[in-house]
């Protein structure tokens, strides 16, 4: 890998980093103006980390290393796993290891770290949260395996990037199994990323709670980077959405102005779809916890209802 | 043929059929009785959405007659039926919850994979390229089966068979380019007197018995002491 | 061809009179005629295909196979017609039904012969299917006409059952019509069963035999084939005798001769293949399982119709099973048991509905003395359950002698079956008979007006059956087997 290569490779991930403040906080600004207030600037969400980076981080004394430790482990392995997902560009290096079982691997990572975390300090809402996110997860990580999975099958690779490319060759086509893996993976999407109607990311009442419930005892810096890197979750699951099932505009090669109209194009998606999550998390309301098992229940048989019409209509069709 | 060669009117074919298939699992799993109706409607819309395209792609114009046949018959008059049947049993709020969910929804994706394996012959017949719909339609009828199966209520289950006979007439439409239109039309007629005799057959049952959960009626048994 | 609309149309014409026909009396009397009529215009048919060979065209065709059981309908529909009009005349009086139910009995009994008149008439595989379907419309809200709970849960059972079974039947005709598209020279022809039968050969093995499991397990449900037949012994027992003897007699023939059809052109098309026998062994199976199963459970029963409705089972079962044999000796046997089963189960559920109205009940139980009564009632029953139960010299014993005979030759290992089930039958029935028709007679029991001469007429074209088949009856058997198997009997 050449230097030119590498910076690339900072790059993507810097703009990963850079952006997903940005990508809250506009979905937050549209939610506002849906329900007719003026809502806080798109930018509050990079004021709040500052705010949280330069303040005094406080830690319980019944906490372990872990506690200290989990919300690097947290932000890094989200990070990294945004690295595998195409932003602006199929050709850059990192496109390589650009994999979607080490994304899927990466986010258990920092799921398995999230709930510890929760549970470490002995508090019953933390223990709570920690239940309901791996409650939710056990149902949501099939489906998003298999609405990937059909992905997979019809470009003949795991890597995101040949998908990205195999879609855009292809031309525009309309496959039954890519309709339903899109609709599984939103509903997955919105479980795993903690959104209304599964959680509501802004609520304070800690019956209601999952995320925050896990985060309830974080402070300053240790807060910083588990907000930051549930906006950076939140921004993959985007990446992924607009990029892969919908990849035009997206870079093949690295050169300045391609990669400078691949980054339009990747703002542009994602403002849309932020702009939809935004409309349906005013429409929709949150759902009593027992009932998330049957709404993932759907994004499993969407998933695999993909599956299935690939082998059933589209092989040899 | 590959998938990427068919034009778009084929493939929007393909994703209609899909989309059908859908609709049936959203009416084996649906709780309330109304929203069920509602789905059903769906699926003979996009039954006939298919037999449009059908026709339009292939040329056989009397299929444009039977998908206004289809669509009148099973997305607006029988759904309308059912609708009214519903609110003269005071069904309107009906919902019956599924008894094993999960088991359902996995003998039902068992029925799709079944068909597929059924249909198989079929498909390798290098005829038309809806063949593959058959697959589809023959899992559309097994899980209008199941319906019946697992529902306890009258309305329920005259829904699975009904979306039985829709199954039957997209594997027509995708098989064959569909059947004389004579027999269509009897069929159709068929379809339509068994859906007024169902009408008919709800109030003989709720006078009978007072309700409409099928699993009442079991007065005919083999060990039955006979007391007449 | 006149022969023939007349004979199929007439009953429909007949339906619409009777529809607005107020008067009981007078729906009662239109009937009969309507039926007469109709034997009349099959037995001009009978002729006219004697004459000719076949009689074909407008989508109908009427050859060797068919043209006896479309006499056997007409005549049964006539006979059972001129029982109904003063069985049903009490039945109203007594206050089961009323004048509206009545209407309805009327002209659905007339629909139901026309619809199966129509498929036992149509060349087109579609229109059978439109016929089969529209005979249980006709009968179903008949089997609940008297509206006890009991009878509305048969016919909801009959409605379901057979709708479903119907349902994939037409998928097994699709499949037919699907293979039959890149043979034919004219695709649109793919549903007329003489092109489908000359192109046999041509029509692909893997796809016919998708095809008959479906409409075998379709058609066969309506037949009453054992795991499909749950259906059969309610609607058969409570719905009006007449009813349970047309339904009995006539519509399990016709189911079976749809079967029968459909196996023609899968063996043609399976000739060929590495599993000729295919079709043939399915019917092997499901036969001699209905019979075994509808044998044992005879015993068990209760109620007079149920047991017999069982028996229809067994015969149903055991015709399916001498089909599915194959081979000139057990065809010509199984159409023989055709003719001769419906003429006594028709007479046999005649019999029982007065019966019934003697004891005031259907319970075998409660149903005591019946010689000593009225001995014209008890004495038919006798006959006519020692001829179902295979008793010589009636027509039944010939048949399942053939078939027994055809057994041995072919599959000697089922002999053993077949006998230890026709002795379990014939135990199960005469086990209930005996107490039924000997002994003394309850207090206060009563003869009631009985017209016998229809059972008498029946018996009688049994006994003769038995005895010796008329020459003319012998040839169409035999034109018949040829057709079906490709060999002589005779």
């Amino acid at each position: 890998m050449n230097l030119t290569a590498l910076t690339l490779a900072l790059l993507q991930l810097s703009l990963y980093v850079a952006l997903a403040p940005l990508l809250a906080g506009w979905v937050r600004k549209v939610k506002a103006r849906l329900q007719n207030r003026r809502g806080a600037s798109v930018l509050q969400p990079y004021r709040d980390i500052y705010k949280l980076l330069v303040k005094e981080t406080l830690v319980a004394h019944t906490a372990s290393p872990l506690f200290r430790a989990a919300p690097y482990v947290v932000f890094s392995a989200t990070w990294l796993a945004t690295s595998a997902v195409p932003l602006v560009s199929t050709g850059l290096p990192a496109a390589m290891i650009a994999d979607v079982i080490v994304v899927a691997g990466l986010l258990a990572l920092a799921r398995f770290f999230l709930t510890l975390a929760g549970m470490d300090v002995g508090t019953a809402f933390g223990g709570m949260g920690a239940s309901r996110e791996m409650f939710i997860s056990a149902l949501a990580e099939p489906a998003m395996l298999m609405a990937v999975f059909t992905l997979a099958m019809t470009a003949h690779s795991t890597n995101m990037a040949s998908v990205v490319e195999y879609q855009l060759a292809e031309g525009t086509i309309l496959r039954p199994s890519f309709l339903f893996a899109l609709s599984g993976l939103i509903l997955v999407a919105i479980a795993e990323t903690g959104r209304i109607p599964v959680d509501n990311p802004a609520t304070h009442l800690e019956l209601t709670m999952i995320h925050e419930a896990m985060i309830l005892e974080y402070s300053g810096r240790h807060l910083a980077l588990m907000e930051w890197a549930a906006q950076l979750k939140l921004m993959l699951y985007g990446a992924l959405i607009a990029n892969v099932f919908l990849p035009w505009g997206i870079a093949q090669g690295s050169g300045a102005g391609e990669l400078a109209s691949g980054l339009a194009a990747a703002v542009v998606k994602l403002g849309l779809l932020g702009a939809a999550l935004a409309a349906s998390e005013t429409a929709l309301a949150k759902m009593r916890l027992f009932r998330i098992p049957d709404f993932l229940n759907l994004a499993l048989l969407l998933a695999l209802l993909g599956l299935l019409s690939y082998v059933i209509l589209e092989v040899g069709a | 043929m590959s998938f990427e060669s068919l034009p778009v009117l084929e493939q929007l074919m393909l994703a209609m059929a899909a989309m059908a298939l859908f609709t049936s699992f959203v009416l084996l799993e649906q709780e309330r009785l109304v929203a069920a109706i509602h789905a059903f409607a769906w699926q003979g819309a996009l039954v006939s959405a298919v037999t449009t395209l059908v026709a339009a792609s292939s040329g056989l114009r009397h299929l444009y007659f039977s998908a206004l046949l289809t669509f009148a018959l099973k997305a607006l008059l029988i759904p309308w039926m059912l609708h009214r049947l519903s609110r003269r049993l005071e069904l309107d709020r009906y919902a019956e919850p599924l008894r094993r969910p999960a088991l359902v929804t996995m003998a039902a994706v068992a029925l799709v994979i079944f068909s597929y394996w059924l249909a198989l012959p079929i498909m390798h017949e290098n005829l038309i390229f809806t063949r593959n719909i058959v697959a589809v339609s023959l899992a559309v009828v097994l899980i209008g089966l199941l319906m019946m199966v697992v529902r306890q209520q009258a309305v329920a289950q005259v829904l699975g068979f009904m979306s039985m006979e829709n199954g039957l007439f997209l594997a027509a439409v995708s098989a064959t380019g569909g059947m004389p239109l004579l027999i269509e039309l009897g069929v159709a007629f068929d379809v339509l007197v068994a859906m007024v005799l169902f009408g008919i057959f709800f109030f003989h049952i709720r006078e009978s018995i007072d309700s409409l959960d099928v699993d009442r009626l079991n007065r005919l048994t083999e060990t039955e002491e006979d007391t007449r | 061809m006149t022969a023939l609309l007349l004979a199929v149309f007439t009953p429909l014409a007949g339906a619409g009179v009777l529809a607005l026909t107020r008067s009981l009396g007078l729906a009662g009397w239109i009937n009969v005629i309507v039926s007469a009529a109709t034997f009349a215009a099959s037995i001009a048919l009978a002729r006219d295909v004697a004459a000719a060979g076949e009689v074909a065209g407008m989508t109908f065709r009427v050859d060797a196979f068919n043209v006896y059981l479309l006499a056997l309908t007409a005549f049964v529909g006539m006979t059972t017609s001129i029982f109904s009009r003063p069985y049903m005349r009490h039945v109203c009086q007594t206050g089961r039904t009323n004048a509206r139910g009545m209407r309805l009995y009327h002209s659905m009994y007339q629909t139901f012969m026309f619809t199966m008149l129509l498929a036992l008439s149509t060349d087109n595989l579609g229109v059978l299917w439109v016929a089969v379907e529209g005979a249980t419309l006709a009968t179903v809200l008949l089997v609940s006409l008297y509206r006890t709970p009991e009878a509305v849960e048969a016919a909801w059972k009959y409605f379901i059952l057979c709708g479903v079974g119907i349902a994939l039947a037409l998928f097994g005709t699709v499949l037919t019509y699907f293979a039959a598209q890149s043979v034919l020279a004219d695709p649109a022809e793919g549903l007329t069963w003489s092109a489908l039968y000359t192109a046999a050969p041509k029509l692909e093995p893997s796809i016919m035999s998708l095809a008959f499991v479906f409409l075998l397990v379709g058609y066969g449900t309506k037949i009453g084939l054992v795991p499909m037949h749950q259906w059969l012994p309610d609607a058969h027992s409570e719905g009006p005798t007449p009813m349970s003897a047309v339904l009995s007699g006539l519509l399990l023939n016709v189911a079976l001769y749809a079967v029968v059809r459909l196996k023609m052109l899968v063996d043609g098309s399976l000739a060929a293949s590495a599993s000729p026998h295919m079709a043939g062994r399915l019917l092997m199976g499901f036969g001699l399982l209905s019979f075994l199963v509808a044998g044992l459970f005879l015993h068990r029963q209760r109620d007079i119709k149920r047991m017999f409705s069982y028996s229809s089972i067994e015969h149903m079962g055991l015709m399916t099973f001498a089909f599915g044999l194959g081979g000139p000796l057990a065809t010509f046997g199984a159409l023989l048991h055709m003719l001769v089963h419906s003429l006594t189960k028709s007479a046999i559920f005649v019999t029982v509905g007065h019966a019934a109205h003697i004891a005031g009940t259907q319970s075998i139980n409660n149903i005591r003395g019946l010689i000593r009564t009225q001995p014209a009632v008890g004495w038919s029953l006798l006959i006519a359950v020692a001829a179902i139960a295979g008793f010589p010299p009636f027509g039944i014993f010939t048949s399942e002698f053939l078939l027994l005979t055809a057994t041995m030759k072919l599959q000697p290992w089922f002999t053993v079956a077949l006998l230890l089930g026709l002795a379990v039958a014939f135990a199960g029935l005469f086990r209930h008979l005996h107490p039924m028709v000997y002994g003394p007679a309850p207090e206060g029991q009563k003869p009631v007006p009985a017209n016998m001469i229809p059972v008498a007429v029946h018996l009688g074209l049994v006994l003769w059956l038995g005895l010796s088949i008329p020459g003319f009856l012998a040839r169409w058997l035999d034109r018949a087997t040829e057709l079906i198997t490709g060999g002589h009997l005779l």
